[in-house]
């Protein structure tokens, strides 16, 4: 027996070395996970950082954060659709209609917020229904049904707000979500909490792991983790409490983009539905094999109907975001670049386009590369069309790496 | 001793195609019985009627000495039936542990509770006297091809299952897995499973086998000790259905 090395249960205990050369060799492998999102946030930042000195002031952190809200919360949900293989090439412009449904109940309606809310997100629900059900029912492929969608939509949008005028948003809850911040204080508990809440999963984990018998995460690696988070987590709170109005003492512009909170919920509780309830687990066995999901039991049609559900109703959400930060909806809110920026940014962040392999993490750091690229390209003073260009060639480059990476793994074996 | 699971004048018809004529088989606790058969025997149909997937067209399917009606898959998992079928139906983005309990997830509330998971696939896997992998929790894609098919025999036994098919589990494999798979086969059998071993290979039925059970063109040639009889017997009934006492005469069960 060429490869026996020990039982199961007596699997040598992980060190940090261990724990590093495990991760080493996976990236030799072909999985390199969030390495390129990581690395390219890196490279750009330090270009941009270099070139425009402007890029590094806090004002424009915070703007960072807030443009690239929308598409990341897009990005997120469309990581559930491209988990089994599909896609939603529709999501933008519903986002659009959900935008639409909003601003319409808002403004004509004079509805509260909350109720237009509820609205433009059960819209979205509906729209991944309908789609979902298309898809898995009528066993046409999600490409083409979600390209009908995205010109149908395009056409609702229009519709919706009558032919092309732009309804402007004053309701002050909607507004808020992307163009005020959280006091200082506020977000320095909200970051402890964080960190305190992370630190206590990850021990308890432990803990009751190496109760068991089994193999659990050694502190220093927990310690490690939890350290970074809160360096990360620390730097950027700091930033962002910094006073970056330009004339303070008219106006104070102080805090973390209420935005901010909103994504990090989402990501945790995406997060917690990937990896720690049976849903989550069996959206990664569709993706990778549908056949041996369907004969584990699996109701395969439900699960690409759910998907396309929770992807259009985070498109919604996204929608809120956008019209919150634009303070306005018009036939444009959710098109042109909007749907191929989140695909970009799923994709850069080491979703795969195959199916089977993806995380909610990797819509934000994706997203956050997105974002950098348009801010840094617009400071440098660039056009459209380059930065269309520039995205596209970045969109295509992290396909490459992914199915590179695909190709590597066929090759060591690894798939 | 009563077979756990014995099949009496089976007969199924795909359309106008007979598939199976008159088909009795039984296969005992403790036991690897062999189930060999050219292409076209009706191997693959008579252990698809086994587990469920097609529904017979007249015969008596008997379990543990009761009759039993099978109407789908799930109906045989409840008796304790695992089919590992020839693709083996792993998730390669999975690891070991999430793919024995796949659609069968132990939960807490709604959280999955993986360590519960872990530690009977460890039992399971260790019960079986693999010692092939690195770590459970490794990804499937990362296994051998007889690593892969140890998972899916492991997954097959996680369920207090009684009767075990495999359905060809070492065709794609080179010698030293092959002998792995086989010593797994063997151990299972040992522990009084009921083992159906489907296998166009001599050697490896000869090498585990209690019982050959030989199917020809769609009916039972003959069920057999593997101690009573040599290769060339076996090869016989399986290529004209019958090797001089043994097998059909004219078509006909002797």
């Amino acid at each position: 027996m060429t490869d026996t090395i020990a039982s199961p249960r007596a699997t040598e205990a992980p060190t940090i070395s261990g724990s590093v050369r495990g991760y080493a060799e996976r990236v030799r492998g072909g999985d390199m996970g969030a390495l390129p999102a990581v690395f390219g946030l890196v490279v750009l930042c330090t270009v941009f950082s270099i070139l425009r000195p402007s890029f590094l002031t806090p004002g424009n952190f915070a703007n960072l954060l807030t443009q690239g809200a929308a598409i990341t919360v897009i990005a997120m949900g469309l990581v559930f659709v491209l988990l089994l293989g599909e896609i939603d090439l529709s999501a933008g412009f519903a986002s659009g209609v959900c935008a639409s449904v909003l601003a319409i109940l808002l403004t004509e309606q004079g509805l509260p917020w909350y109720v237009a809310v509820a609205a433009a997100i059960l819209t979205g629900v509906v729209i991944g229904a309908a789609l979902g059900t298309v898809v898995a029912k009528l066993g046409i492929p999600s490409f083409v049904v979600t390209l009908a969608a995205f010109l149908g939509f395009q056409g609702l949008v229009l519709l919706l707000v009558k032919g092309g005028t732009n309804i402007s948003i004053r309701d002050q809850t909607i507004v808020a979500i992307a163009n005020k911040y959280l006091p200082p204080v506020l977000g320095w508990a909200l970051l402890a909490l964080g960190v305190v809440g992370y630190a206590a999963l990850q021990l308890l984990r432990a803990r009751k792991r190496a109760s068991r018998g089994l193999v659990a995460d050694p502190i220093a690696l927990i310690a490690a983790r939890v350290g970074a988070l809160a360096v990360l987590g620390g730097v950027a709170v700091y930033i962002l409490n910094l006073e970056r109005s330009r004339n303070p003492a008219v106006v104070s512009l102080t805090g973390v983009p209420i935005v901010v909170p909103i994504i990090v919920l989402l990501l945790v509780l995406g997060t917690f539905v990937l990896r720690r309830t049976a849903y989550g687990r069996h959206l990664y066995a569709v993706g990778g094999n549908a056949e041996a999901a369907r004969r584990a039991g699996i109701n395969v049609d439900r699960m690409k109907i759910s998907a396309f559900v929770i992807c259009s109703g985070m498109a919604a959400v996204g929608g809120i975001i956008a019209a919150s930060r634009a303070s306005s909806v018009d036939p444009n809110t959710g098109g042109s670049n909007v749907l191929l920026y989140a695909v970009g940014a799923a994709v850069i962040g080491g979703t795969s386009l195959f199916g089977g392999k993806g995380r909610v993490l990797d819509a934000i750091l994706g997203g956050t590369v997105v974002a950098v690229i348009e801010n840094g390209m617009g400071l440098m003073g660039y056009s459209s069309g380059v930065k269309y260009v520039v995205t596209g060639a970045v969109l295509l480059l992290a396909a490459g790496v992914d199915a590179l990476s695909r190709k590597r793994a066929a090759a060591t074996g690894l798939r | 001793m009563t077979p756990v699971l014995e099949l009496r004048g089976i007969d199924k018809s795909f359309g106008p195609v007979q598939v199976l004529h008159d088909v009795d088989f039984s296969v005992h606790p403790g036991e690897v019985t062999a189930l060999v058969g050219d292409n076209g025997a009706g191997k693959s149909t008579l252990v698809k009627c086994i587990g469920g997937i097609h529904a017979v067209d007249s015969g008596e399917y008997f379990f543990d000495g009761k009759t039993v009606q099978i109407n789908s898959p799930r109906d045989a998992a409840e008796l304790g039936i695992e089919i590992v079928y020839q693709d083996l139906a792993l998730c390669d983005n999975l690891d070991i542990v999430q793919n024995m309990f796949l659609g069968r997830e132990h939960r807490r509330g709604i959280v999955l509770d993986e360590d519960t998971m872990e530690e009977m696939a460890a039992r399971t896997l260790e019960s079986l006297s693999v010692r092939t992998v690195k770590s459970i929790r490794q990804h499937v894609s990362s296994l051998s091809g007889g690593q892969r098919q140890t998972v899916a025999i492991a997954k097959a036994v996680l369920w207090n299952s009684k009767v075990v098919i495999l359905d060809e589990p070492t065709a794609a494999l080179g010698v030293a897995q092959t002998a792995q798979v086989l010593e797994l086969v063997r151990r299972l059998a040992d522990q009084g499973l009921a083992v159906v071993l489907i296998s166009h290979n001599m050697n490896d039925v000869f090498a585990v086998s209690d019982r050959i059970a030989a199917l020809y063109l769609g009916r039972m040639a003959a069920q057999v000790r593997t101690s009573d009889v040599t290769h060339a017997q076996v090869v016989e009934l399986i290529t004209s259905g019958r090797s001089g006492d043994l097998g059909l005469t004219n078509g006909v069960s002797a």
